[in-house]
């Protein structure tokens, strides 16, 4: 019983976290301006892996897989905002300017 | 399921080789080939090469990466239009078409009567435990079986980090300038985040690259790989803090020490067997039991690979930093 709970969790959040990041990539394809870009893909890319390692973790129980899976979360939540910090940051500073009106005659 | 990431990667992997041609901005193309390094990486490990997915991670896709961008800063941004050129196009297409007709010819992916399977592969599979006992067959054949091959890759990765040196080396000045210290000059309130966070991780890329390297005998690793992973780390370091805060911490002495020294360690380890009455790179003969002869012998020899890389690699990233700022 509590085993298929666990599978039902995990699953959930699996599928939970791939539908983020499913989301993140359309929203990197479809959003207008690269700073609503960057701003589908970190958010969504940060949950979908919190998301999906959770999952993952909930499959392997409390193995050396689990303290090896929390690791690389932790390592990917430190890195992750900070590359899209940085990528942000760069495009601001060289002078790249978010675009303020967005109608939608302009897009076609 | 491992076919379908298999082809996957494959895919993926041609459409990014497309992507690096393509690509008229060289910024773009080694974004790219740092993209390209890691789908490799990913096919390796597929494939159950741990060993190579590491080391083709850690070089291609981490270290690699920052010395095309070094190198590029010394160049133009963009590639110069040029018109196609036919010869190479009938070559390589001529070359595609004559691999692709060999491949079918080639045994199936993972069979057990493929002619690699059937030379010298169940040898070392069988006598591993018995010689040299260690669980990760790789590092044996790499480092005791295979020791003359290693220590020929060791000459060519010595050999690569003079032959910079030679090219780019300029006699570093105390409190020299460099690549990144412009934007460590304008960028310390912008770029704090990067910083903070980089500063956080470099203790544990280190402690992890001594980690491949020391734990090599018993999982994926070794020498190559920890030299890259910790020159990586250095490399990190030298980003966020500037290059002279790097140079402080490692001098350049020290580091032409290291690739000097490596090699040495790797031959001398060698002769030591020598003299012990073995043959040359014979292990057995470096402690009373010829397995802890083995194992002595392998940790020596890694230890040797290992600082050979590490020395190279942050040579070469030093040698491309301090010639930008010679440039300017």
């Amino acid at each position: 019983m509590m085993e298929l709970l666990l599978d039902i969790a995990s699953w959930f959040l699996l599928i939970i976290g791939g539908a983020f990041v499913f989301i993140g990539g359309v929203g990197a394809l479809r959003m207008p301006d690269f700073y609503t870009r960057m701003h589908a893909a970190s958010l969504t890319d940060t949950l979908g892996t919190i998301l999906v390692l959770t999952g993952i973790i909930l499959q392997a129980g409390l193995t050396l897989a689990t303290i090896k899976l929390v690791a690389i979360m932790v390592f990917l939540l430190l890195t992750s905002p900070t590359a899209a910090y940085a990528l942000a940051n760069a495009a601001r500073l060289s002078g790249l300017a978010p675009e303020r009106e967005l109608s939608n005659e302009k897009r076609p | 399921m491992i076919t379908l990431f298999g082809v996957f990667l494959l895919t993926l992997l041609v459409i990014t080789a497309f992507g690096i041609v393509r690509a008229q901005h060289l910024f773009v193309s080694v974004m790219l080939t740092g993209i390209f390094s890691l789908q490799m990486a990913a096919i390796f490990f597929i494939l159950d090469a741990a060993d190579v997915a590491l080391t083709e991670a850690a070089v291609g896709a981490g270290v690699a990466t920052v010395l095309m961008l070094s190198a590029l800063a010394l160049t133009e941004n963009r590639e110069r239009p040029t018109r196609p050129r036919w010869v190479p196009v009938i070559v390589v297409s001529a070359t595609t078409l004559m691999v692709i007709y060999a491949t079918f010819d080639k045994p199936l992916l993972g069979d057990p009567d493929a002619p690699v399977h059937q030379h010298v592969a169940p040898w070392y599979l069988e006598n591993t435990p018995r010689l040299i006992d260690v669980p990760n067959v790789v590092t044996a054949i790499l480092a005791s079986f295979r020791g003359y091959d290693t220590l020929g890759e060791l000459f060519v990765i010595f050999t690569a980090g003079i032959g910079v040196l030679f090219l780019m080396a300029n006699p570093s000045k105390p409190g020299a300038v460099s690549l990144f210290a412009a934007t460590e000059a304008e960028g310390l309130r912008h770029h704090l985040v990067p910083r903070v966070v980089g500063r956080l991780l470099v203790p544990f890329i280190v402690l992890f690259g001594l980690y491949v390297q020391f734990h090599g005998d018993y999982g994926p690793g070794g020498g190559f790989q920890a030299g890259a992973l910790i020159s990586a780390g250095v490399i990190l370091y030298a980003l966020v803090d500037g290059e002279g805060k790097a140079l402080e911490a490692i001098s350049p002495r020290f580091l032409r020490g290291m690739i000097a020294g490596g090699a040495l360690l790797y031959v001398g380890v060698g002769i030591a067997g020598m003299l012990l009455g073995g043959n040359f790179l014979d292990y057995s003969v470096l402690a009373q039991d010829s397995i802890a002869g083995q194992h002595l012998g392998i940790l020596l020899v890694e230890a040797g690979v290992g600082l050979t890389v590490t020395g190279t690699l942050l040579t070469v990233f030093h040698s491309f930093a301090a010639r930008d700022q010679q440039e300017r």
